[in-house]
């Protein structure tokens, strides 16, 4: 049994999902390699060698895959697919994109969002937002799936995998035309292990200057509830939720927002969850461990200056 | 150009679903059910697609028993022009769904498919895709905008991290994310004119489809409840149980 991997990366550096996913495939047993598909991206190679558990890296280096089109990606995977008795890659915008196209191909089903590796045909995932866990069985000889990264811990980086270069040129009638990715220095929100989400009790996209000081000096992440982006408060990238980034971190701040069922899927497996709000009644104080009916714009400061 | 929108009935969002004793399913039975919300983001970008001039008909299929006619006449009373219902009472994979579209999309063939981004009820993410892979066309996932400019397509994407805007020849696949559009809401006279709309129902077999099962449910239980946490009465308390009870500070 050997389990391809597919690495998510920039073509500069290795996404930390994709350790993640490489310590879900050690717990399903086997052999590891790790598929690194870009453009010049010789360099992610070699850092992925040294991630724990993965026997071989395959560098599939050419200009066609820079983007990382799912519609040639596809084609590539499915050609390196071989003897290959699973195939993850994490449950990021980019693995969503790509895997239930390869799953396709092979005439497999995909398997979304594994957050927990029974064997190695049973899988756990989340259903209606988190609300039910369905343990599904893959009847399939090989087993596609995206694995969601928060999860899993990472897997380490003591390992000194071969590197074979593999696949070849695949083109695709896709254009790439232009990314706008937000900048910014504070952590990823799938990474970060303290978060700090502000919801529509925000009042405007201004005031998100306060978490903004408060995620600074504890070296935190901002999100936000999907009720504060459909208010224009702060960029899509930044939400929690169902549709938006599955987060669980050490630390979760909820400030201002209500907890709707969709918010909750996305943070509910944090390890500890703070509210702050001023509805005593607001649903997320019944996941929350500490609970503060306060008033946001006092609070929040305070807590700045109290950390 | 024909738009084809494969839409989806699921249980309404506002519901929490329970867990059935027997941990065989979730408990559908007498739940409201509604359009799935992605599925309706689509349906109103490709009537706003006709009635900017550029599409010339859109069609909304579903796969599902007769109960979901319901959810196709809600899409043609938004503005879609007729309804095809894939007759089926099985519980399909997305694998399947997409081979059933693919065969609808053969006898239509629609310049452009809009599809959202997900259902609600099994999170999958994944028929789009699929379809496009069968179609072997070009896919544009979790889309913002979508631009037609003669047979070519610009679509802006929601990535982690931000945009991502790709360009592709028609025939194209384009999944819908929650800010691609907001959808109108259905006036009485729209909703009058919809049950007046063609609605043709197709069988699996008619469209020469084998389908076959590649999952099985072993048990839907409850997700892992967190236990009640304590509500504290300031930010200096707040403080004190992060640093010495939690230790997360």
């Amino acid at each position: 049994m050997t389990i391809l991997v597919i690495a998510e990366h920039d073509n500069a550096s290795l996404k930390p999902e994709t350790a993640k996913v490489i310590n879900a495939a050690s717990q399903i047993g086997g052999d590891i390699h790790l598929l690194v598909a870009g453009s010049d991206c010789a360099a992610v190679a070699e850092e992925a060698k040294t991630l724990s558990g993965v026997a071989k890296v395959l560098l599939a280096d050419n200009a066609v895959y820079s983007a990382h089109l799912a519609q040639n990606l596809s084609k590539l995977v499915v050609e390196v697919a071989g003897d290959y008795s699973h195939i993850l890659a994490p449950a990021s915008s980019q693995g969503k994109d790509l895997l239930p196209r390869v799953a396709a191909l092979l005439d497999v089903a995909q398997l979304s969002d594994v957050v927990e590796v029974v064997d190695a045909d049973t899988f756990v995932r989340p259903v209606y937002a988190g609300n039910a866990m369905a343990t599904v069985q893959s009847l399939d000889d090989k087993k596609v799936m995206t694995v969601r990264p928060s999860a899993f811990d990472a897997a380490g980086n003591d390992g000194a995998a071969e590197l074979v270069a593999v696949g070849s040129v695949h083109e695709a009638s896709t254009e790439f035309v232009s990314q706008a990715l937000t900048e910014s220095e504070r952590p990823e929100l799938g990474s970060a292990g303290v978060i700090i989400s502000g919801g529509r009790g925000m009042g405007s996209g201004e005031n998100f200057e306060l978490l903004e000081a408060l995620a600074d000096k504890m070296g935190a992440a901002v999100g936000a509830s999907r009720a504060a982006v459909d208010a224009g408060f702060v960029p899509n990238d930044l939400q929690v939720g169902q549709t938006g980034k599955i987060v669980a971190p050490e630390l979760y701040i909820a400030v201002g927002i209500s907890g709707a069922i969709q918010h909750l899927a996305g943070m509910k497996d944090s390890k500890v969850i703070v509210a702050i709000n001023k509805d005593p009644d607001a649903p997320i104080f019944q996941v929350a461990d500490y609970g503060l009916t306060a008033d946001l714009f006092e609070a929040v400061p305070a807590l700045t200056k109290l950390i | 150009m024909k738009v084809l929108v494969p839409v989806k009935r699921v249980v309404d969002a506002n519901v929490k679903v329970r867990v059935k004793s027997d941990q065989s399913d979730v408990e559908t039975a007498n739940l409201k059910m509604a359009l799935n919300p992605f599925c309706e983001i689509a349906v109103e970008e490709a009537v706003r697609l006709k009635e900017a001039g550029i599409a010339t008909e859109v069609v909304v299929v579903t796969v599902g028993n007769k109960s979901a006619q319901e959810q196709l006449r809600t899409s043609m009373a938004l503005g879609a022009d007729r309804g095809i219902q894939v007759e089926t009472d099985a519980a399909l994979e997305p694998l399947s769904i997409a081979k059933l579209l693919k065969a609808v999309q053969d006898k239509e063939q629609a310049g452009l498919i809009i599809l959202g981004k997900q259902s609600i009820d099994g999170d999958n993410n994944q028929t789009g895709q699929m379809l496009a892979a069968l179609m072997d066309a070009p896919q544009a996932t979790f889309a913002s905008e979508v631009k037609v400019e003669g047979d070519k397509l610009t679509v802006t994407r929601e990535v982690d991290g931000g945009l991502q805007t790709l360009s592709m020849p028609l025939p194209a696949v384009v999944t819908a994310d929650l800010r691609l559009n907001e959808p109108r809401y259905a006036k009485l006279p729209d909703i009058m004119k919809a049950k007046r709309k063609p609605l043709d129902v197709l069988t699996v077999e008619e469209l020469g489809v084998t389908l076959k099962s590649h999952q099985k449910v072993l048990k839907v239980t409850p997700p892992a409840a967190r236990e009640a946490g304590v509500m504290l009465d300031s930010v200096e308390a707040l403080v004190e149980k992060l640093k010495n009870e939690a230790k997360v500070i």
